[in-house]
């Protein structure tokens, strides 16, 4: 399909959206201003809603298709939360109108502050960090400044499992640490005797996942917080998980002194084609002097931010304003609608829909990467004996299934497991849709037996076909030029 | 139960299968001690409707304000079809496009985002977008560090003429990994970093000079003479730009004899609401030879099998999913929605359409601060050129006039005095294309009235030297 | 099984070195390493002039899926790169053990060879890997 700036044609004016002009630029002299109007398309409003409309047509997504990707948690998306953090009164909010013109935004906020408290068992949230990989972040400063303030600088090494998400060890780094990996057992489980070897004087605190990103609960997490606290390290949670546990144990009874949410994962905001998400954290008792700023607390009936001012040992803040605060009111409509008695049943369903189909994959000759485990809200399958005996391997595997009509699975992740495919159906599916996808990965285990070329060439029936991604890294092509094509 | 389908049968159904008794028993992995109870500060579910009249009742409650405010996030027309389009659910609930085959549409639409961002900016490459314009700006100070291979200094100078929550974020992000941030003080009179001053860094080791443009007051700052320094110094030169600024302003890569070495800025004024702040989204952009240095992810064109065009992510190995611990960036979740609206909107108004944007707001806001300063003691700050914003001087406390204004209705600009106590009672205006001549005169009365009622004779502030 | 010429030098790490005779010797990765990595799109090389250790990084080779650091095999300076890689990173692919060297350092002292593995070592740590 031809680019947008393809379909321009110079001098086509269709701009109703824009003031009348002419330009003038008072006070501007000629030396700073620009020479010609920038480059930008010049089309019809007709030509823009038909054009983004047929690209969005080229897109798997939630509302269209089944998308089980491992450790994304594609549930549905709410169209009600969608609506209501739309109303005028807060996408005309700026953001540094006063509390008194503020009250009703800051009570959401407010009141979200306390739910996910609540549900993730923490002393108390931020909810300023505008992903999951900036909750890290702040995570990880957070460890450090309690560190710092008590002159224990010795503590320069974060120990991630070997089975984590690549932004915990970027975190880390981030915040000015050294990384040190930590192995997985053959259950899916921490090595517990590797763990205790590399903790020390030098440990400042462990990154976990739990349920691990292996789709498996970390059981002995009791015994990893007693040896990392022993040590005077400090324990983090990824809570890219949290789907599975969600009002079945919290990670502050688990023992974790500060964790990060992913609301566009277990608060059902949308992923946007890659974000925005937003990233709360939570702390227990000892950190909550450096929560990043701004927080918003209740005095009386009335709500306000606290700022540097009230928290001076803050580790400061991560965004211009107050973070991703659209994506915010979106998971507290979410929330209010699950009440107590829903963030139970998210876990509930999301784990029945997660054992049901590694039953059903396991009937159909798939094998689990760990069949003596109780699979979590996701579970990975190794394509290891297919690879080696029909030379089809979870690309393969993958490609095809868009042809069925199904999202992938995450694929090659975690790394430590070959040929993997981690898969999180999610509570919001239905089981003749778990049924359906469980029959297009029987169909193409046969179609890999009889016919491979056809799952090795997929998919067939897309916009596309395979893409050269060696070519697109040799021969970078990152922008159109006027006459570049 | 909401948002969740499965009928009892079915459940029945699913936990023969399992070979379970009930749902609680998948749980038996969990030690039993550790089981939360029932979350009772968590209130019981609503319906849609309740949580409705909730959220309408709450966003009522806010107001409709005249907003003057501008300070990094302005209040523009955002055309109707922006958001129709971007909330559709094939962009709204799409996941990062890691199947590529699956992701043209946002593959495309991000290739094409890229491409006017560079044309908007006249830097070689730009990446699919980063959290904000602060964060935005931090990813670019590391990126500089990294990418400056003349300097192994770990310092950057960062004028104080940035915005403050800018200049705050930086050093949250930055100042674990050893960076250092040198405040270049303005020029009391201009509001801007004179380039002359910078005369006694010279010699020093810098990785980066961080240039904005406007600064935080409006005030246009000698780009061409402060990228020129930091090339002539081993520095790379660091543009923070306004994008629709962008549409009447000189671009970052013609700054000075080379162009800036990094672009990068706030996406807000493209499309996307004040929204109390975000989401918005940050761009980065920088020349050719630094993109593997540049975080964030970057969609190119290649070739299908079959010889035709398609688009898919690139350089993935500087990201965190394959480099990790040495990754440029943590970041993987980004601002894809606000992109897609921004690219949306880019393409309705097309570069004449942004530029009479640019237009209407520098207008709005010359016509705005006419009128103030023909109130007895109000007057601009600083005698540079500005872009559509204006720090001006009152001749009374701010916080008194700022609250009386609310009371009518209207948000009466910034109190400059909590980030700049040397510049006195001053606040900084914006009136962008939304704001109506009936608003601007309503400020203008309330104004003078209220400066009136505070017995406002000038007050005999003498500019400091700082 | 890659080929593993036998009048090379190795590394654990995958790197071979070739004594060219006059206090000099180019470095580059293995054919072994260049098959577990997959077509390379990207060859970052040290700076002519500067000094590398034994063992520490200091180039980095990119294909689209995964990105490789590079290990000095010896001590010394470096006195050429292979700029031709920039353009064509897919030598390393075609040639591994000729066109697709990385560079050439000037040792500081010439005994360090011999601590590095000859063809028959390598192998079996090649060996290794695969189980």
């Amino acid at each position: 399909m031809a680019l947008i700036q393809e379909q321009s044609r110079p001098g086509r004016r269709a701009v109703a959206q824009a003031p009348a002009g002419p330009v003038r630029l008072e006070g501007i002299p000629a030396a700073m201003r620009r020479q010609a109007p920038p480059a930008l398309p010049e089309v019809s409003e007709m030509q823009v809603v038909r054009h983004y409309t047929r690209l969005s047509q080229k897109n798997f997504s939630i509302d269209t298709q089944f998308y089980p990707l491992g450790s994304c948690t594609m549930k549905y998306n709410p169209r009600g939360a969608n609506e209501l953090a739309m109303l005028p009164g807060f996408l005309g909010r700026h953001p540094e109108a006063p509390d008194g013109h503020s009250q009703g935004f800051l009570a959401c906020m407010h009141d979200l502050q306390e739910i996910l408290r609540e549900v993730t068992g923490m002393c108390a949230v931020s909810l300023s960090p505008m992903a999951g990989a900036q909750g890290e972040f702040a995570g990880v400063a957070m460890i450090r400044a309690y560190h710092r303030s008590r002159g224990d600088d010795a503590r320069q090494e974060i120990l991630v499992p070997d089975a984590a998400h690549g932004t915990n060890p970027a975190s880390a780094v981030m915040c000015g640490y050294r990384v040190r990996e930590i192995p997985t057992g053959d259950d899916g489980d921490i090595d517990l005797e590797a763990l205790q070897a590399v903790l020390g004087p030098h440990t400042a605190g462990i990154m976990l996942t739990n349920p691990s990103t292996l789709g498996v609960f970390e059981r002995h997490i009791g015994d990893i917080a007693g040896m990392v606290h022993d040590a005077g390290g400090l324990l983090y949670y990824d809570g890219a998980n949290l789907n599975a546990i969600l009002g079945k144990v919290r990670p502050g009874d688990m023992g974790f002194d500060v964790i990060h949410m992913n609301l566009h994962k277990t608060f059902s905001t949308p992923h946007g084609g890659g974000g925005p998400g937003a990233g709360p954290v939570g702390v227990s008792e000892r950190l909550e002097p450096f929560l990043p700023l701004p927080l918003v607390v209740r005095e009386g009936e009335e709500y306000r931010w606290l700022t540097e001012e009230d928290r001076p040992h803050s580790i400061g803040r991560l965004s211009a304003f107050a973070g991703n605060a659209g994506v915010l009111l979106r998971a507290y409509v979410y929330a209010r609608m699950l009440g107590r008695e829903g963030m139970s049943r998210v876990a509930d369903y999301s784990t029945l829909n997660a054992n049901y189909m590694l039953k059903r994959l396991q009937e159909a000759g798939f094998d689990p990467a760990y069949p003596d485990r109780r699979a979590t809200h996701e579970f990975i399958v190794t394509l290891r004996r297919q690879a080696r005996e029909l030379g089809v391997n979870t690309m393969d595997f993958a490609k095809r299934l868009l042809d069925f009509g199904f999202h992938a699975p995450t694929t090659y992740f975690p790394l430590l497991v070959p040929e993997c495919l981690l898969i999180e159906p999610t509570e919001t599916e239905d089981k003749a849709t778990l049924d359906a996808f469980v029959a297009a990965m029987a169909r193409i285990q046969e179609e890999a037996e009889r016919e491979p070329d056809k799952v090795k060439g997929a998919p067939w029936s897309l916009p596309v076909r395979r893409l050269d991604d060696v070519r697109a890294a040799r021969e970078l092509d990152l922008a159109w030029r006027p006459h570049s094509s | 139960m909401p948002f969740i389908p499965h009928t009892e049968e079915e459940v029945r159904e699913m936990l023969e299968a399992i070979g379970v008794q009930a749902i609680d028993d998948l749980f038996d992995e969990i030690p039993e001690e550790l089981r939360c109870g029932g979350l009772e500060a968590v209130p019981t579910g609503m319906s849609e409707m309740e949580v409705g009249q909730l959220m309408h009742r709450r966003a009522r409650q806010d107001g409709h304000a005249a907003c003057f405010i501008g300070a990094g996030a302005y209040d523009h027309h955002v055309p109707a079809a922006v958001w129709q389009l971007a909330t559709r659910g094939e962009f709204y609930t799409a996941y990062t496009p890691y199947q590529a085959e699956a992701s043209q549409g946002t593959l495309q639409l991000l290739y094409e985002y890229q491409s006017m961002m560079t044309a908007l900016t006249a830097m070689d490459v730009s990446n699919a977008s980063l959290y904000d314009g602060a964060s935005a700006l931090a990813e670019a100070v590391l990126m500089a560090v990294r990418a400056n291979r003349k300097s192994k200094s770990r310092r950057v100078l960062l004028p104080r003429s940035l915005h403050p929550a800018y200049r705050r974020v930086v050093h949250t992000i930055v100042h674990n990994q050893d960076i250092e941030l040198v405040e270049l003080p303005f020029d009391s009179s201009g509001g801007h970093t004179d380039p002359a001053l910078l005369a006694s860094y010279a010699g020093q080791d810098f990785a980066a000079l961080v240039i904005p443009q406007p600064n935080f007051f409006g005030v246009l700052e000698e780009v061409d003479a402060l990228t020129d320094w930091a090339h002539a110094n081993g520095a790379l030169a660091i543009a923070v730009v306004n994008p629709v600024a962008l549409a009447v302003l000189k671009p970052p890569g013609e700054w000075g004899r080379a162009g800036v070495d990094i672009c990068c800025g706030d996406g807000q004024p493209l499309g996307a609401p004040l929204s109390s702040g975000g989401p918005y989204f940050g761009f980065l952009c920088c020349r050719q030879s630094h993109v593997r240095q540049m975080p964030g992810r970057i969609i190119g064109r290649t070739l299908d099998l079959d010889g035709n065009t398609g688009y898919s992510l690139t350089l993935q190995a500087r990201e965190q999913h394959i480099r990790r611990s040495k990754a440029t960036s943590n970041i993987c979740t980004n601002q894809g929605l606000m992109v897609t609206a921004a690219t949306i909107h880019m393409a309705l108004l097309g570069g004449e359409g942004l530029a009479r944007v640019a237009g209407a707001c520098h207008e709005n806001t010359a016509g705005l601060v006419r009128r103030l300063c023909a109130i007895p003691g109000v007057e601009p700050l600083f005698d540079r050129p500005v872009f559509h914003e204006r720090a001006l001087r009152l001749p009374v406390p701010v916080k008194g006039v700022l609250r009386s204004l609310a009371a009518h209705n209207l948000l009466g600009g910034l109190d400059l005095s909590r980030d700049y106590p040397e510049l006195g009672d001053a606040i900084l205006v914006c009136a962008t294309e939304k704001r109506t001549d009936e608003e601007m005169t309503a400020f203008a009365e309330k104004l003078e009235r209220v400066i009136g009622l505070q017995g406002g004779a000038p007050c005999q502030l003498q500019p400091k030297e700082w | 099984m890659s080929n593993v010429p036998s009048e090379l030098k190795y590394t654990n790490s995958h790197e071979w070195v070739r004594d060219e005779g006059d206090g000099t010797v180019t470095v580059g990765i293995t054919e072994h390493a260049q098959e577990l990595l997959g077509d390379l799109v990207f060859v970052e090389l040290p700076e002519t002039g500067s000094e590398v250790a034994a063992g520490s990084e200091c180039a980095v080779v990119e294909s689209v899926k995964a990105a490789s650091d590079v290990y000095s095999p010896v001590t010394g300076e470096v006195v050429a790169v292979n700029e031709a890689l920039a353009d064509a990173p897919e030598k390393v692919n075609e040639d591994a053990f000729g066109e697709g060297w990385l560079f050439r350092v000037k040792l500081a002292d010439p005994a360090q060879l011999d601590g590095l593995l000859d063809a028959g070592a390598y192998q079996a740590v090649m060996e290794a890997d695969e189980h």
